[in-house]
């Protein structure tokens, strides 16, 4: 039986699944029945400075679209960080830390960018026996118009300032929350690295506005005729996070340090993938948001079968394995050759692979053979793109199969086994040429 | 010691309690709402050079609208329909899409789980017509010339339809007193539930330049001469006005019922409760027709209903699925058995039916010599409909197979007649080959006349 526990920053869990800081982890109601759902930890919700606390719009908070049978595939918000008093917030943590000793607690703050703020406030989190914090660089809507969230998450200097006052005054672990509304990821992660951040944690939510309502011309959701653009997330965001989790562990300056991914994880393949790429928790929001928090047991279950059938007895076995697989484009082998292959006896004869590659590829599947509706890779014209596999509705029917030996027939030359890239390749005009005789 | 008595002969109406009639025959699909629509049009795999569209006589393009409705745009869906295919609401209720497109959906190949086209379809055409202000196609220019249409139901009514669109005026003669043909006095009530055919029919007229005579017989009140003669083009969508013969001694007596009748007299009635039904019922034959009359007269309360078949299963013309609605509502269905004789009772009325039992050997049927007794209140005769040629004597239309031979385009041998539907030669007696026969007619006589 696999071991899920896990250890981020020193702080443990009984397995790498955690509540993203949002609506799910506002209160101790919800927490303590995610606990009891048997979630490894939560970041509680992002806590504001003292005082007033902020004030959520009335109307709808959330926009989605989905699938034709209303499973749904993204998600967006405008909800703002906690609108509960921050004293409550505080006592509650607290509370519950103290029920729950052995799960992961995180608090997520966000003050304004002037150390004072972050000064007053991190004692007091501190106090609560919170095991570490997180800061909320990422969120896009609302407080970003205030010079918080995702407007901190967007300047590396920032960042990198906070989270030096972050690890001056508190002697929690720090794990800085990226925003992906940036051009590229691994500014704002050396930044969070620079300043002495403990781990980053990402993706926050894109900006998005997920629909426009046609009757009244308002984006969705709409909120008195007018819409604001939130915040996107759910399995349509997966592979943008993986790709920035990606990019953060095998940066030169970044790697190894601790990642917790975020962004679109619903199952426990989708975790595994995410800690395969370097993570060492998991923050989930949306299905939970979708599911309810018993979704954690499938999550736990499912990793745990996987492991024991692949021999891995620790979360750390299979960590980061999928990182050195990651390369530059320049880097793939341009030696390796495959063609796509049609199992006759699967095919159901949808023609929706030849119809793609003749129509917006490279003509490489026949509609018909003698008469008869039959489709067929034409080894010829195939480039091995994969884009028939992708159409094809029944799982197995078409798949690439590596040319290992021979002549490419669509190239006419002999397949290379050695390993060949754009960097060697005679039309790179940067190519690295041979030296001279 | 009791001696048997023969059964008394029981044929009754209002054999139900009055809202079980409602129940019985209440619609056989209903409707598919909003949102199983888009989860079934979902499945649709918009095939490359679709099965579905091939294998549909009137060539809807099938995976277009099924894609329209999954975008929610039904209107869309149903103009798709109805542009090759102005019945498509009809052929969406009576079509057997088992045996069409749904039998060819692969998705049908890969899981045996076609895409419900035919629901689908008729959830389109079904929004559309109840919610669209005009008539979805508009008519061409007019061309002054004029065809007469003989016959109101599918092949006439697609005939006429296209013709108006195309700017001819279009008269149809029609002998019953309400347009529709089999729509109306043929299909299963509950196929076409709360007045659909008419519906369909006003539909369909709502194009204009398509005038309607009922009660005009070809033939007594008119002949072909005269139309061939007063009209640029004359379409013949007659049907099969005559039923087929048992052959037997007695098939005169009280209880030997016609079954093409008795279903149009079930879909005229207003009160289900008013139809005769006999305890024990014997249905001979293999079509749709037996197993429209059966399942409905089942459905009326015969406490027994036997179709019996003269040769196996696999020959019957009605679809496993009909069959198995059949057998689903009580019907037993039996093979192998040919009516022998009609059993009398003292005052001549029908007791019951011998049949004999028969085998294949040689691919020849045969009857094997055993006989068996059904005991019977009524039989209903459904074994094939007729063509009758006596309304076009006088007029050159030549005959193929007793009925009228047609080219491609449906020219029959008459200059200026075009004729399509059940009544002319290698015709499947189906709505939508009918349907197709008139679109077919249509275009080739807009040529003529146009030319």
């Amino acid at each position: 039986m696999a071991d899920l526990s896990t250890e981020f920053l020193g702080i443990k869990s009984p397995n790498p699944f955690w509540l993203a800081s949002a609506p799910p982890t506002d209160k101790a109601y919800n927490v303590d029945r995610a606990f009891e759902a048997g979630w490894g930890g939560v970041v509680w919700k992002t806590l504001g400075e003292a005082g007033p606390p902020v004030v959520n719009v009335n109307g709808p908070r959330y926009g989605a679209i989905w699938g034709p049978d209303r499973r749904l595939l993204g998600l967006n918000n405008i909800e703002l960080i906690t609108d509960r008093d921050l004293e409550v917030n505080l006592r509650e943590i607290a509370d519950v830390k103290k029920r729950w000793p052995d799960r992961a607690m995180i608090a997520s703050i966000m003050v304004p960018c002037e150390e004072q703020a972050w000064k007053a406030i991190l004692p007091r989190v501190e106090d609560t026996g919170a095991d570490g914090i997180e800061l909320n660089f990422g969120c896009p809507h609302g407080m970003s118009e205030r010079g918080m969230g995702s407007a901190v998450g967007q300047v590396p200097e920032y960042i990198q300032m906070v989270a030096e006052w972050c690890k001056a005054h508190s002697r929690l672990p720090v794990i800085v929350k990226l925003t992906p509304n940036i051009t590229d990821i691994r500014y704002p992660a050396r930044a969070a690295k620079r300043g002495g951040a403990d781990a980053v944690s990402l993706i926050n939510t894109i900006s998005s506005i997920t629909s426009v309502n046609l009757d009244t011309f308002s984006p969705e959701p709409s909120i008195d005729g007018k819409g604001s653009h939130g915040g996107y997330c759910g399995p349509a965001v997966k592979p943008i996070a993986l790709n920035m989790v990606a990019e953060i562990a095998r940066d030169g300056e970044t790697r190894g340090l601790p990642i917790s991914g975020i962004g679109g994880i619903t199952t426990w393949r989708d975790a595994a993938e995410f800690i395969a790429l370097g993570c060492g928790t998991v923050q989930v929001c949306t299905a939970a948001m979708t599911y309810g928090f018993k979704i954690v047991e499938e999550m736990a279950d499912g990793l745990s079968e996987w492991m024991d059938e692949k021999g891995y007895r620790t979360i750390d076995d299979f960590k980061g394995m999928a990182v050195p697989n990651v390369t530059d484009w320049q880097y793939l082998n341009l030696n390796y050759v495959t063609k796509a292959h049609i199992d006759q006896d699967l095919c159901i004869k949808c023609g929706r692979c030849h119809i793609a590659c003749e129509d917006t590829s490279h003509q490489a599947i026949t509609s018909m053979v003698d008469g008869v509706r039959h489709f067929e890779v034409i080894d010829e014209e195939c480039v091995g793109c994969n884009l028939c596999v992708n159409v094809c509705p029944v799982e197995d029917c078409i798949t690439m199969e590596q040319m290992v030996a021979g002549t490419d027939p669509r190239t006419n030359k002999p397949i290379d086994p050695g390993y060949a890239n754009w960097t060697q390749h005679p039309n790179n005009p940067m190519a690295a040429k041979e030296a001279a005789e | 010691m009791t001696t048997l008595q023969p059964a008394q002969r029981d044929v009754r109406s209002g054999r139900l309690a009055p809202d079980q009639y409602a129940e019985n025959f209440t619609d056989l699909h209903p409707r598919l709402d909003h949102h199983e629509a888009l989860v079934e049009a979902d499945r649709c795999y918009f095939c490359y050079d679709a099965p579905c569209m091939n294998a549909c006589p009137t060539g809807i393009d099938i995976p277009l609208f099924i894609r329209q409705i999954a975008v929610d745009n039904p209107t869309g869906a149903a103009k798709t329909i109805l542009k090759a295919n102005i019945l498509g609401g009809m052929c969406a209720r009576v079509c057997p899409t088992e045996t069409l497109c749904e039998e060819v959906c692969v998705r049908e190949t890969a899981e045996g789980k076609p895409v419900k086209i035919g629901q689908l379809q008729r959830y389109a055409t079904d929004h559309l017509m109840e919610t669209a202000s005009d008539h979805p196609f508009k008519r061409a220019a007019t061309t002054g010339k004029r065809v007469a249409v003989v016959g109101a139901g599918p092949a006439g009514l697609s005939c006429a339809h296209r013709l108006a669109m195309l700017g001819h005026d279009v008269a149809i003669l029609d002998s019953r007193a309400k347009g529709g043909g089999l729509n109306e006095y043929g299909i299963a009530a509950y196929k076409a539930v709360d007045g659909f055919a008419q519906a369909e029919l006003d539909f369909i007229l709502a194009i204009g330049g398509i005038e309607v005579r009922n009660g005009v017989t070809l033939g007594s009140d008119v002949t072909l001469n005269d139309l061939a003669r007063d009209y640029d083009a004359v379409f013949l969508g007659m049907g099969l006005p005559g039923v087929n013969d048992l052959g037997l001694d007695g098939a005169d007596a009280d209880g030997i019922i016609d079954a093409v009748d008795y279903i149009a007299r079930l879909r005229q009635t207003d009160d289900l409760a008013s139809l005769p039904v006999g305890r024990r019922v014997v249905v001979i034959g293999g079509g749709m027709t037996a197993i429209d009359v059966a399942t409905q007269v089942k459905l009326l309360g015969a406490e027994e209903v036997t179709i019996c078949y003269r040769r196996g299963q696999e020959a019957m013309n009605a679809s496993e699925y009909e069959q198995e609605l059949a057998q689903t509502a009580g019907v037993t269905i039996r093979h192998w058995l040919r009516p022998h004789a009609i059993v009398r009772g003292d005052g001549g009325e029908v007791a019951g039916m011998q049949f004999e039992y028969t085998a294949q050997p040689n691919g020849k049927l045969v009857g094997t010599g055993e006989t068996l007794f059904l005991p019977a209140d009524q039989i209903f005769k459904a074994i094939g409909q007729t063509f009758d040629a006596g309304p076009l004597a006088g007029a050159d239309v030549k005959l193929e197979a007793g009925r009228i031979s047609t080219d491609d385009t449906r020219r029959t041998s008459m200059a200026g007649v075009w004729a399509g539907g059940d009544c002319i030669a290698g015709g499947e007696d189906l709505t939508v080959v009918s349907v197709e026969d008139g679109k077919i007619a249509a275009m080739d006589i807009h040529q003529a006349l146009t030319a």
